[in-house]
């Protein structure tokens, strides 16, 4: 009350600020993790959202057990190759902005498990933004991680995101109606290397529904 | 001690069957492991069953002796009487080149994922089996993991491509 007048007191009434800033606040300040807790680091993710380290001060404020209405997915325990294309299909399923914590020595690396039956890191599936490693790793590190993820997100670029990366596409936006980027330079340079089996398909290349932006 | 008897009394009672059953018993801590013909387990296993009140199937697991040994595989019945509180083993002997034995999922309808378990991991084939398919690895899978001849971290690292 008392403080709230003699701020907006002080201030001018318009304020002008860069549009990333405000940008990136807001998605850091409000990120909704996806549930994917596979194994025993969901325990401790639980523990994490639980009241004594409380996750939900950081803004993570509830797990949406849909994908579709998440932005970051949590990728607690060890995953096998059976579950490693559900894991890719609910990663494709999250709408962009989106971002993957790999939570635990086996998310990151394959932990312990150095078998025909786990994937050995989860970075071969989602591309990952912070690995958290620990078997389990505390809460506190999992709350670490969190803020770590928001000081990356404070300093990404609204314009020069991943899921923008393609300047055709924007170019090309014709209000009222989507773009469409197949069939652009961009991708048959991509097709050719890969048919050539110079590269492989980086993850980072959208799929070709996910391309299409609303504009 | 009473578990060797309630033990001999048991195979006693199979070999009264019929004598064939039987290949030989082995006496490990009481419920010791009766080592059955492959042909004869379906009608060993009913017998048990319904004569001796063996209502439980606990387990039924592979192993593996190693690619030299012969019979290669051995699968292993782990049976118990709920009325009896009687633990009972039996075990099978499966070759490599005629890796077939019937199933015992009309017995006891748990054997039917643990017999799937076995072809998973193994690649013993059970056969009338009503749904004999990989049940832990991919469906694509090629190969029995545990086999002793399997590598430990597989052939091919993960891709998505």
């Amino acid at each position: 009350m008392g403080l709230e007048n003699t701020l907006f007191e002080s201030l001018p009434e318009v304020l002008t600020v860069k549009l990333d800033a405000v940008v990136n606040w807001g998605r850091k300040s409000s990120l909704w993790p996806a549930t994917f807790g596979l194994a025993c680091c969901a325990i401790e993710m639980m523990n994490t959202v639980s009241s004594r380290n409380d996750l939900s001060r950081f803004g993570a404020e509830t797990f949406r057990a849909s994908p579709r209405q998440a932005d970051v997915m949590i990728v607690s325990g060890r995953v096998s190759r059976k579950m490693a294309p559900v894991l890719r299909r609910i990663y494709d399923q999250m709408p962009e902005p989106k971002w993957v914590i790999s939570m635990g020595a086996c998310a990151t690396s394959g932990g312990v498990f150095d078998n025909y039956a786990i994937v050995q890191g989860v970075d071969k599936i989602v591309p990952v933004d912070i690995y958290v490693p620990g078997c389990p790793p505390r809460p506190e590190m999992l709350v670490h991680a969190i803020t770590m993820l928001q000081e990356k997100i404070m300093k990404e670029s609204t314009r020069d995101r991943r899921d923008t990366f393609e300047p055709e596409s924007r170019r090309s936006i014709v209000p009222g109606t989507l773009p469409v980027t197949e069939g652009t330079a961009l991708e048959k340079e991509t097709e050719v290397e890969v048919a050539q089996n110079q590269v492989s398909r980086p993850y980072t290349v959208p799929a070709r529904h996910e391309r299409r932006r609303t504009s | 001690m009473a578990d060797t008897t309630a033990l001999h009394g048991f195979v006693e009672s199979l070999r009264a069957e019929n004598a064939g059953w039987v290949d030989e018993v082995i006496d490990a801590l009481g419920g010791g492991p009766i080592v059955i013909q492959n042909e004869a387990i379906v009608d060993v296993c009913r017998v048990l069953k319904e004569a001796q009140g063996f209502d439980l199937l606990a387990d039924i697991c592979g192993a593996d002796r190693g690619p030299e040994e012969d019979p290669r595989f051995v699968v292993n019945y782990h049976l118990f009487s709920t009325k009896h509180f009687h633990r009972l083993r039996l075990k099978v002997r499966v070759s490599e080149d005629d890796a077939r034995i019937h199933t015992v999922s009309h017995v006891w309808r748990t054997a039917d994922w643990h017999e799937r378990e076995t072809f998973d991991l193994f690649g013993v084939v059970f056969e009338n089996h009503p749904d004999l398919r990989r049940i832990l690895l991919p469906s694509d899978f090629d190969g029995h993991a545990l086999r002793k001849d399997y590598p430990l971290r597989g052939y091919e690292p993960y891709s998505m491509n």
